[in-house]
């Protein structure tokens, strides 16, 4: 029997595997936007997963404007980095680096 | 909410009040209209485009200020206009018309001249308007991203630029994360509070926060904390200020501060209020780990973007001790310091934008050396402008602070009032530098002629920071109503 909770475990888990793409990446940039989409779909797995658990549908509303949003900042993730690589050359992360302090 | 239904079962839903959304309803139908302009002319557009968005925002302004102070819910109980809204409106709107007007000028030299910058800002305004009238999570998230959304673009706007477009990826990079945080733990709230409206999740919380509860106001808070700039979710503030094209600095460091915090507000005060025991600790320890961090951290800088971001840090952190309050007193003091904090601001970016020689723009404190011999109308409202935000008495700094601190003793938090006294007299030293440097130092030349608009933003903030001790009840008295009608 699937439960509630064997949900939340799921998205908790890939919540944290999002976050630790973002942190722990040192490569590349297209990492990091893949960890961010992680991190909203395991937002919706909870979502869904409250929705149908408290059997309210304000959960699925939800989970469809994330979804929207979502595609609208992977097009604009996108667009930055094919500007910045325009600009640079590379998409590496140890190479954002022009401005410290 | 009982629906009705048809004969054969089908829910009818009627249409919701569209009247309080109005103003939103003009500022989305206008900036679709001038995209559809923009894209018909192209380049040849953008006077007209910013011009068209000036005078959009300043018609929302006017509507704004005349819509009734009560309070009406719309949208499924999702929106809501109030006294606190239309403060709050009022000041974004402001913010948004300043910095878009500054940015002309800079622009057209830049060669980045195009009619998609008023139009972002525009979405933006929109966002933040959200944001602010925000009741529920859906209406929350919605807001803050289609802000975020613009602010990411605009970050990066000088798209030929390595460091703009730096700061737009790492803007983004990190602002998607927060947005996550956030949204992970509005979905915690919602599944266990049973929904996402904020007086419904307050109901439920008379009788107690449950773990899963408090776990989800974390990370809303570390979501908000990102979006105010403040510790330990600060690190995006300087690259971004100081890598963006000054004017979307300017932009960065008004509105959208002022957005993001009557979104903490709403969220803290309008669901959370009655488990305050649970967040105020939370909140108090951002706050004077920002001043702190704020006061520090500007002490070694010479670029003044970057020391600007610093200063925003270490000011954010006070208007959050009035948040920490968790009092009326205490949304009042946040009100009252974030319209005097966005007036200094912008005077301060005004005088950063006229700081150009040969064609160049100038960025280190260094540059400022002498002014007073060269420019003492620049030089005084500059020195003015550092000495109100270092907390100077009577200047309108010091009140907005007085009013932060004595919200903070009235609710019991003495000693975080007393370090926050301490972190702005460390702060004060790298105001007081930067005075000393303009009337001290040996001049190094002469500015550019200031453009007329620069010129009357500066003047207007400086009169209005060495005047506010004088005539402070228009400003305190609209902020005590706002706050009102928030309890």
């Amino acid at each position: 029997m699937i439960t509630l909770v064997h949900f939340l475990t799921l998205a908790a888990i890939l919540f944290t595997l999002g976050v630790l793409g973002i942190f722990i990446n040192r490569k590349n940039v297209i990492v990091i936007l893949m960890s961010i989409e992680l991190i909203l779909l395991s937002v919706n797995i909870n979502l869904v997963a409250f929705s149908s658990y408290l059997n309210d549908i304000v959960g699925q509303v939800f989970a469809l404007f994330v979804l929207t949003v979502a595609a609208a900042e992977a097009a604009i993730g996108l667009a930055i980095l094919v500007i910045f690589f325009r600009n640079r050359g590379t998409i590496l992360v140890e190479d954002i680096n022009t401005m410290k302090g | 909410m009982p629906v009705e239904t048809t004969a054969s079962g089908i829910p009818i839903y009627a249409v919701p009040a569209l009247g309080p959304a109005l103003p939103e309803i003009i500022m989305a139908v206008g900036v679709l209209a001038l995209v559809l302009y923009g894209a018909l002319r192209g380049e040849r557009s953008t006077g007209v485009v910013t011009a068209a968005a000036i005078a959009l925002m300043a018609f929302t302004l006017g509507f704004v200020l005349t819509m009734p102070a009560e309070t009406q819910i719309t949208f499924a109980d999702a929106f809501i206009t109030d006294g606190f809204a239309r403060f709050m409106k009022a000041l974004v709107l402001i913010g948004a018309i300043v910095a878009l007007a500054m940015s002309r000028e800079h622009f057209r030299r830049a060669g980045i001249d195009r009619y998609e910058y008023p139009l972002l800002i525009l979405l933006a305004a929109i966002g933040m308007m959200v944001m602010i009238s925000a009741n529920d999570l859906i209406a929350l998230y919605l807001g803050l991203e289609l802000q975020s959304l613009a602010a990411y673009v605009i970050a990066s706007f000088h798209r030929d630029n390595a460091r703009s477009t730096e700061a737009g990826l790492k803007y983004f990079v990190l602002g998607a994360l927060a947005s996550g945080m956030l949204l992970y733990g509005s979905s915690l709230v919602y599944g266990f509070t049973g929904s996402v409206s904020f007086p419904e999740i307050a109901a439920v919380l008379t009788e107690g926060a449950n773990p899963g509860v408090i776990f989800g106001l974390v990370f809303i808070a570390a979501g908000l904390a990102f979006k105010v700039s403040a510790v330990p979710f600060h690190m995006w503030t300087p690259d971004v200020y100081q890598g963006a094209p000054t004017p979307v600095t300017a932009f960065f460091a008004s509105a959208p501060k002022v957005a993001a915090m009557a979104l903490a507000v709403r969220v803290f005060m309008g669901a959370f209020l009655t488990i305050v025991d649970q967040w105020q600790q939370i909140i108090v320890f951002i706050a004077v780990a920002s001043m702190f961090l704020g006061a520090f951290a500007a002490i070694g800088q010479r670029d003044i973007k970057r020391l600007m971001a610093y200063s925003s840090i270490a000011n954010i952190g006070f208007a959050l001790l009035g948040l920490a309050a968790g009092t009326q007193q205490g949304v009042e003091a946040v009100l009252v310091y974030m319209a005097i904090y966005m007036v200094m601001t912008l005077g301060v970016f005004a005088c950063i934008l006229a700081m150009r020689r040969g064609g160049v723009e100038l960025e280190t404190i260094d540059d400022l050396a002498g002014t007073a011999r060269t420019h003492p109308g620049f030089a005084f409202a500059m020195a003015m402008l550092m000495l109100s935000l270092a907390g100077i008495p009577p200047l309108a700094g010091f009140i907005g602070k007085y009013y932060a601190f004595w919200a903070a003793v009235e609710a019991g938090l003495v000693v975080f009032a007393v370090l926050g006294v301490i972190a702005s007299v460390v702060g004060a030293y790298y105001y007081l530098r930067i005075a000393k440097i303009i009337y001290f130092d040996e001049p190094v030349g002469a500015y550019e002629p200031m453009p007329g608009f620069l010129r009357g933003v500066m003047a207007v903030s400086a009169v209005f920071t060495v005047g506010f001790w004088l005539v402070p009840a228009p400003l305190v008295a609209a902020a005590g109503v706002a706050a009102r009608s928030l309890f």
